[in-house]
This record gives structure tokens, sequence and C-alpha cells, in this order.
């Protein structure tokens, strides 16, 4: 039992270390993400302000297949399939990355995603220990919380870049929030690592909180998009309009994926999440049934993840719904977003509530 | 999306592809001028409608939506009846000029109060209104057919085009077995064949929004059904599940107290378990009560824990809480016994320093032969802490160095004054205080087998060694558990279905050239949001190839910017060739399949 408990420590101090270590890292992926915008915003390359005019509802060029001219040797292409955007989309392409084309800044743009790679890793393991040194799931606390939050959000921005997606974009805001993240963690909601509260000791621990930390993880990449979005957006209606945006402003925004695709990226996260978002609702009920005898109580934290279920599912319907979409639904968005964090930092911490015994 | 899109109406698919794109979804129409017009002509029954078609629309269903988020927010912030009656009293009392306002607006019971449950009422009645209209036309478009082909099939989101020496028959047929092949509802339209998938992301959305309708059903059935009350047993005591046994007892107004579960249980034990080092000693560690349950006359013996309620029958019996119960006997003047059992205290720390009330009701007499009734205050920590302290507390929760500490009182207990009366407050104001000779003049600390004499002779009060602990059950009978679950998993799966699943339409145009040669042409329409549509057209068109073999263009100087022009009543509207725009340039999805190092 007290061979234990020191094999124990020391798997808690190591992952202590793991998760200063991974701070480290990311600090130097920063470093290294600015690196790739300041020398991506010295290159002109890619970026004309021809390549923002609206291509007017472009006709579809068709393409037919080739085949060899008289062929028995022919070899058949698929048929090339034409794309064209709805009628009233404005039709500008994506910006050409943080890097703006340029070769170093691309070289410190694939430093930074190999350094959050190593961070994200280090990072893990410090979550594991953390798990193994408490045996149980590492989401007892607030601290714990977040760290693993911010694991699983670096985990699915990694996800989306190793399934091609273009996501590199979300780079630096993503680690800039991390090490946000993990200060606080690490300072103000250091919990010494421990055993669980007898409430909090029950296989629907691994359910809802797994499921609640990887929504808000995506809902947080969604937020992100969303909020680049309205940027980006506004960028593009006054080069539209014929304003000149600021230097910076458009030396940043230039480069970013147009608004379009960067409404759709932050809408198929936040739709494809929601579905999870309403297991998480109702696995806590059900645990909450098993807990504390009633499913539903309205307890300050149920209260907060129903405002961030119908802040979501307003979302959606926003974007059903004419004139609502765009910018509408996009603020719409990010208020259920605020509501998700205000959920987790907020009713830990200002409000009394039955779930706010897990040691903040 | 742009500015502009946003103060404009929608552009319907249907503004480009006619019936093609229209009832895509079974999504309302937006009838614009209705929100504008509404005038004084209408009449009642204008009106009527008029007010209908506003509820039922998506914007206010939207408008509602926000408003209940809204709703629900100043219930998390302001203490809830419902949750806590204290801190309810608490604030009262703290906020003299803001309790009538919120007192007004029922902010101490928000999901009760009226304009919450006025704005969800408006929610389901409008989501009725919705999903009844879009189940019939929905039921509509599956007994039809997929409209027929649009006549530019080149201007939807995504086409194909090639030449086949196979005859147009041929090249039909061939489309309309791929289709079907693929899982499409497929039929021959004229020239062409069209094809629609998906119907399931319908079902998925009006049966996720019928399961709303169902949950809330679920709830309202649960809340008119239930039966909840409170009982605390100490070691070796038993509860019976009727009503009188109950602490508290609240149930819906629907419930009837015959339909209570026939139950009894005993409590054998109560075991916790506290970190006995460490920064987070105290903290529990395991809670278990092991008890003793007969229904129809045959007994089982089970653990109750935290998480781990009993279930019987409909009933579930919950471990809420637990504390101590000290054993003590009183005596009067002349020896005899009075009062003898485990008398449960209240804690009021997490180490268990707990307080309460001993009362002796009858039997005893003083000195001088007069009936009287004795009261004991009594203060207990299961740690003792504050040695050479006027106050004493607990510093752990387990019973390392128990001390009860007992003031007593003696005349009348006024339970008989027609007053409820807390069974752990004593009401002294008709009692007199034995003036006892210790240090601290009134409370005198007791360990476990020591005995405190009253003064005068009037007798003693022993704090026995056994000292038992107490667990308080919440026992529980909810109905409609069953439904609301169901409801839950079927909004779940329906959503899914409703969020993942693509609706889309595929036509397929086969028709001969000028040249003889036959031209197909396939296009494919879906909501907005369809990244893989484009990919699904181009496996489909390239499975077709099969049937229908490409062959040669006929010469031309650039065959990619060169539209095909083949035959006026194919495509009779062939738009100008666009050199600046690349053929290949995935304009409808660039982000899921631009490439993340580019
Ligand atoms: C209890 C409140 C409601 C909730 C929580 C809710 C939730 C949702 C959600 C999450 C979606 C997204 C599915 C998607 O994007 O395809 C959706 C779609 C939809 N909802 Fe609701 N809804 C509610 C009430 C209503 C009402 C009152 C109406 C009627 C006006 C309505 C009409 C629709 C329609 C037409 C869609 C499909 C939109 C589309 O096809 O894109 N909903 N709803």
């Amino acid at each position: 039992m007290i061979l234990a408990a020191t094999t124990d420590e020391s798997l808690a101090r190591m992952s202590d270390l793991l998760i200063y270590s991974s701070m480290a890292v990311y600090t130097l992926a920063f470093f290294a993400h600015i690196a790739e915008w300041v020398l991506g915003s010295r290159s002109k390359v890619g970026r004309t302000a021809a390549a923002l005019t609206p291509r007017a509802a472009a006709p579809a060029a068709a393409v037919t297949v080739r085949v060899e001219q008289g062929g028995s040797t022919a070899v058949l292409d698929k048929p090339k399939v034409v794309t064209r955007t709805a009628a009233g989309a404005r039709d500008v392409p994506d910006g050409p990355g943080a890097a703006g084309g340029t070769v170093k800044g691309d070289l410190y743009g694939r430093i930074a995603v190999s350094l959050t790679v190593l961070a994200f890793l280090v990072e893990a393991s410090g979550v594991v220990t953390r798990a193994l040194s408490v045996q149980r799931a590492p989401w007892g606390n607030m601290y714990e919380f977040s760290t693993t939050f911010s694991t699983v959000a670096v985990g699915s921005y990694l996800g989306f870049l190793l399934a091609k997606k273009n996501v590199r974009w979300l780079g630096l805001p993503l680690v800039t929030t991390v090490l946000l993240d993990l200060g606080l963690a690490t300072t103000w909601l250091k919990t010494p690592s421990d055993q669980l509260v007898p409430a909090l000791d029950s296989y629907w621990l691994w359910i809802h909180v797994s499921t609640a930390i990887f929504c808000g993880a995506v809902f947080y990449l969604g937020a992100v998009a969303t909020l680049l979005y309205l940027f980006r957006d506004s960028y593009e209606n006054k080069l539209a309009t014929g304003g000149n945006p600021g230097a910076f402003a458009r030396s940043v925004l230039e480069r970013l994926p147009a608004a379009a695709s960067l409404d759709k990226f932050s809408y198929r996260v936040n739709a494809a999440i929601f579905p999870l978002w309403t297991f998480t609702i109702i696995a806590g009920a059900i645990w909450a049934g098993d807990a504390w005898g009633r499913y539903w109580g309205w307890d300050a934290k149920e209260v907060w993840s129903f405002i961030t279920w119908v802040g979501y599912a307003a979302y959606l319907h926003a974007r059903a719904t004419a004139g609502w979409k765009g910018r509408k639904a996009a603020y719409i968005a990010l208020i259920a977003f605020a509501c998700f964090l205000f959920n987790y930092y907020g009713v830990n911490i200002f409000v009394s509530s039955k779930h706010s015994y897990a040691g903040v | 999306m742009s500015k502009t899109d946003t103060t404009q109406s929608t552009p319907a698919p249907d503004e480009t592809t006619g019936a093609a794109g229209a009832e895509l979804s079974t999504a309302p129409r937006e009838d614009r001028e209705d929100t504008a017009v509404g005038g004084p002509s209408l009449g009642f029954t204008g009106w009527l409608r008029w007010f209908w078609r506003q509820l039922t629309s998506m914007r206010i269903a939207l408008l509602l939506l926000l408003l209940l988020s809204l709703g629900a927010v100043p219930g998390s912030l302001v203490p809830q009846t419902s949750a806590d009656e204290m801190k309810v009293q608490d604030f009262k009392a703290a906020h003299p000029t803001l309790t009538p306002i919120y007192e007004k607006l029922q902010f101490f019971d928000v999901y009760g109060s009226v304009w919450f449950s006025a704005i969800y009422l408006l929610l389901f009645v409008s989501l009725i209104g919705c999903i009844v209209p879009r189940t019939w036309q929905f039921v509509g478009q599956l007994r039809g057919r997929p409209p027929g082909a649009p006549r530019h099939l080149d201007r939807l989101p995504a086409y194909a085009t090639w030449r086949t020496s196979a005859g147009p028959e041929e090249a039909r047929e061939a489309a309309l077995a791929l289709l079907r092949k693929r899982r499409f509802r497929a039929h021959r339209a004229g020239d062409a064949v069209a094809a629609e998938k998906g119907y399931l992301r319908e079902v998925g959305n009006l049966s996720f929004h019928i399961a709303l309708i169902v949950m809330l059903v679920a709830f309202a059935w649960g809340v008119l059904f239930k039966s909840e009350g409170g009982k605390l047993v100490v070691e070796g005591d038993g509860f019976s599940n009727t009503l009188t046994q109950y602490d508290d007892f609240k149930s819906g107004s629907w419930f009837g107290t015959d339909d209570l579960e026939p139950f009894s249980f005993t409590l054998d034990s109560f075991t916790g378990t506290y970190e006995k080092s460490g920064p987070q000693r105290g903290t529990p560690r395991t809670f278990e009560a092991a008890v003793t349950y007969s229904r129809g006359g045959e007994d089982t013996k089970t653990v109750v824990r935290v998480n781990e309620p009993l279930k019987v029958g409909d009933s579930k019996v919950y471990l809420i809480a637990h504390g101590y119960a000290p054993v003590v006997t009183v005596r009067d003047g002349r020896g005899k016994t009075v009062f003898h059992g485990a008398v449960p205290l209240l804690p009021i720390d997490n180490n268990i320093t707990s307080t309460g009330a001993i009362k002796v009701m009858d039997g005893y007499r003083d000195k001088n032969g007069k009936k009287e009734q004795l009261g004991f205050s009594a203060l207990f920590v299961p740690t003792f802490a504050g040695a050479g302290q006027g106050t004493m507390f607990s510093q752990f929760p387990a019973l390392d160095f128990p001390v009860l500490a007992l003031t007593g009182y003696h005349g009348d207990l006024r339970v008989n004054s027609g007053l409820p009366q807390n069974v752990y407050q004593l009401d002294t104001s008709k009692m007199t205080q034995f003036k006892i000779d210790t240090g601290t003049g009134v409370a005198q600390r007791m360990r476990p087998g020591e005995t405190m004499t009253l003064p005068d002779g009037a007798g003693s009060i022993t704090f026995e060694k056994e000292i038992k602990e107490w667990a308080s059950f919440q026992i529980s009978q909810q109905s409609g558990n069953g439904l609301a679950l169901t409801g839950a998993i079927a909004a779940i799966a329906g959503l899914s279905g409703s969020l993942f699943i693509q609706r889309r339409r595929v036509w397929v145009r086969a028709v001969r050239g000028e040249d003889g040669t036959t031209v197909v042409e396939m296009a494919g329409l879906g909501r907005s949001e369809s990244a893989r549509l484009p990919e699904e057209l181009a496996d489909l068109a390239a499975a077709l190839t099969a049937q229908a073999p490409p062959t040669a263009e006929p010469p031309r100087a650039d065959p990619e910017a060169v539209p095909d022009t083949a035959g006026p009543e194919a495509v009779p509207d062939t738009p100008a060739p666009d050199t600046t725009h690349p053929a290949d340039a995935p304009a409808e999805d660039p982000a899921p399949s631009g490439e993340a190092d580019k």
C-alpha cells in the first residue's frame, strides 16, 4: 500500500514535469508560427488583389473526357466534374496560408506543426501519467479537465491536418490559447493528484466527461473558424465595395481561406459534433439520475449545458432560415460557444452548483 | 456567405433550377410578404391564420429558441426554491429590495414560472405546427417521384459530360440501372433519368423533432406522476414505504399514495471511509449502506452506494447523506432508565461536526416525583479538536476521537404546543438550564462511556460506548423514464441522420448530338453544404463510362476551355467560355479537400 503510494507520487511528479515541458514546446511552436506569419507578410507571391475580385457567377466551363485520339491504347480519364457555387454566393479563392507562398515562411510553418506534434505527444503523456498516478480517468477536477481539454483540441487539429484538410491557419490561434489554458491550469487550477469523491466514482464519468471534453475541444475549433470567418467576411465585403482595408488587416486576412470556406468549416465542425453534445447532456442526465435521484434538476451546470445546446440548435436553425444566414448565424455560434466556456469556468468558479465539488 | 446574402432572401435552389431543386428539404417556405402585410383587411380568421403562419415559421422558431436559452439564465444565477429552499431564504434576507421584484418576476422558480412555461409551450406549439405539414409534404415527396431534369444541367453545382458511341436509349438504361444499384430512387423522365437519394435525412430530421415532443411529454408525465421523499434511518432501524414513514414527502398532482411501491428495508450498517493523509485529508472515499430489503416477504441483502441506487419495482432508493447517532441513556434521580436510544445528529461541516437534540418527552419525574420533560442540546465531533477552548470542532470525519458535549434543560419541551417542531432543535423558551459545575459552565464534554450527572439529584445521562451511524435515503418513484430515454435515443439517432446524411439529386441526360454520337450529361444537386456531391458524381460518371464509353471529341482547338455544344435541345444556353476560371478549381468546397500543406 505504502509502496503503491510512493509510485503514484513519482508518477504525479512526472506528469507535472511533462505538462511543463509541453508548455515549453508549445511556446517554441508559437514562435515558429509567428515567424511563419511574419515571413509570409513580406511576400507578394500568391497575393493579388485580382484574386479577390468576385468571379461573378462563373459559368461552368465544360470539360469533356479526353481519350487518346484514335487510340487502341485509349486511356480513359474519369469524366471531370465541373463545380460551381450556388447563385448569390461570393466566389473568392482561398488565401495562400500564413506562409504567403514564401519558402522560408512555409519552412517555419512546417517547423511549427512539427513542434506542435511534439508538444501534443508530451502533453498527452502528461495526461496519461496523471491518469496512471491516480488510477482513474484524469477528469476529476478543473486542472485535469483543462489539460485534457487542450490535449484533445490540439489532437483534433492534428487529426484534421492528417486528413489533409486545409486547417493550418488554425495553428497560431490554437497554440496561443493552449498556452493560455495550460498557464491557467498550472497556476490557478492546480490540484494535487488524488482520488475521486464517491459521487464522481462512476463509469458515467468516462462516458459523460470524455464526450464533454471532446465536444468542447471541437466546438472550440469551430469557434475559432467562426471568428476568423467574421473578420475575413468583413474584409471581403470591404474589398467588394471598393473599400481599402488597413495594411495589417490586409496582410493577415488575405492569407486566410475565403470567408465561404471558413464558414463551411465551422458549420461542418459544429454540426458534426452537435449530436455528440446532445448525447453528452443525456448521458449526464442519466448519471445524475443515478447519483442524485433526479435526472434533471436545473442545477447551474445543467442549465448552462442546456443553454449551450439550445444555442447551437439555434445556430443550426439560423443557417436554414432566410435572413439569418452568414454573419448572424456566426454570432449565434460564438454566443453558444461562450456559453460553453462559461459553463466550464464560470459555473465552477462563480456559481455554487452541485457539480462544483471537484476541487474547483 | 456574403453580406448581401444576409439581407436578401435565400437564393433558393430553384432560382437556377426551377422545379428540379424544389422540395429538396421540407423546411417551411418563408413567405416574406406575410410578415410585411398582415393588415387590418384580413378579418378574424385571416388574422388567426396569419398568426399561425408566423408562429410556425422558421424565424419565430429561431427567436423562441433564443428566448428559451436567454430565459434559462436567471435560474442559474438566482437561488431556486425547487433546488435549495434555505439558500432562497438567505438570499431574501440579504436582498430586501431585490426580493419583491424577483418575486414578481418569479425568479425564485424560473423553470416553473409562467413566462418560462410560455416560451417553451409556444416553442412546442410551433414545433407541432411545423412538423405536421412537413410530414405530409415528405409523405407526398415519397409517393411522388424525383423531379425531372432541368433544362440547363450545366448550371447545377456539379456537372459532367462526355460523348459516347452508345445509343441514347442504351445510355439511359445503363444510367437507370446504375443509379438504382446505388440505391437512388430513379425513374425515366423524358430524355433523362432523374434520381434522388438521402431521404433518410428528412426522416431523421422529422423524428428528431418528434422525439423532442416525446421527451417533453415524458417529462410532464414524470412530474405529474412522481413521488419523492426522504427518510433518515439509523443503523439497525428500518423503513417501510408508506406515507407516514417519510420525514418529508412530495408528489406530483396525479400521484395517489396507494401508488407507493410496497417494500421495506433495514439499514444493517453504514460504512464511510476517508482520505487519511495528504492535502485532501478528510475527503470521502467510500460511502456504503448495507441494507436488507424485502418485497413480498423475501429478504434480500444488498449495498446502496452514492451512484448505485437500490431499485425496487418502480422505486429507487438513493443514498443521500450520512452522519452519526450517539447512543445515550437518560436516568432519573432514582436510577430508572427513562430514555435509551441512538440520537441522530445533523452534520454541520465536512468533518461531520454535528448538532442535534435529545428529548425526553415522558416517563421522567424529578426528585420530588413531579412530571417534567428533559431536553439536551448536543454537539458531537467524531475527531475532537479544540481542547482548552470554549468551542470544539471536528478535524476528521471518522470516529477517531469522538466527543459529545451536552447542555441539559428541564421544563416543557413544547412539543404539544401545536407548532410543528424540528426534531433536531430544542425549544428552550419554557425550559430551565441545568447548572453544571464544569469549567465552561454550560456544556459538559464526554468521551464514550462517560456519564454526566445532573445537579440536585435530577438524574444522569450516559454517552454509551456504542456510536451508531445513520444514512438518509431518498425514495423516489418516477414514471415516464423509459419514454424519456426512448425519446432521447430517437433524438440522437434522428439528429445524426439529419446532419450526416445528404439529400441529393442526380440527373443523367443522353441525347443524340449533331455529329451522330450520343451526348451524356450528368448533374448533381444537393443542399448548399454538400461537399461530397462532386465526388459522388465523378464516381457515378466513371461507373457509367463502362456502359457508355467515351469517344473522341470532335477536333477542337482547346479542349480545356471550350464548353460542350452538344446540340441545342440538350444545352441550348451555352455559357460563354471563361478561361480565367480553371475548370478544376473546387469552387464549391475547398476547405475539406484542400491540401494541408499547400
Ligand atoms: C424545441 C425546439 C427545437 C429544436 C431544439 C430544434 C433543433 C433542430 C436542429 C438541431 C436542427 C438541425 C438539423 C439540420 O441542420 O438539418 C433542426 C432543423 C430544422 N428544424 Fe428544428 N428544432 C426545434 C424546433 C423547430 C421548430 C419549432 C420548427 C418549425 C418551424 C423547426 C424546423 C426545423 C427545420 C425545418 C429544420 C431543417 C432545416 C434544414 O433542413 O436545414 N424546428 N432543428
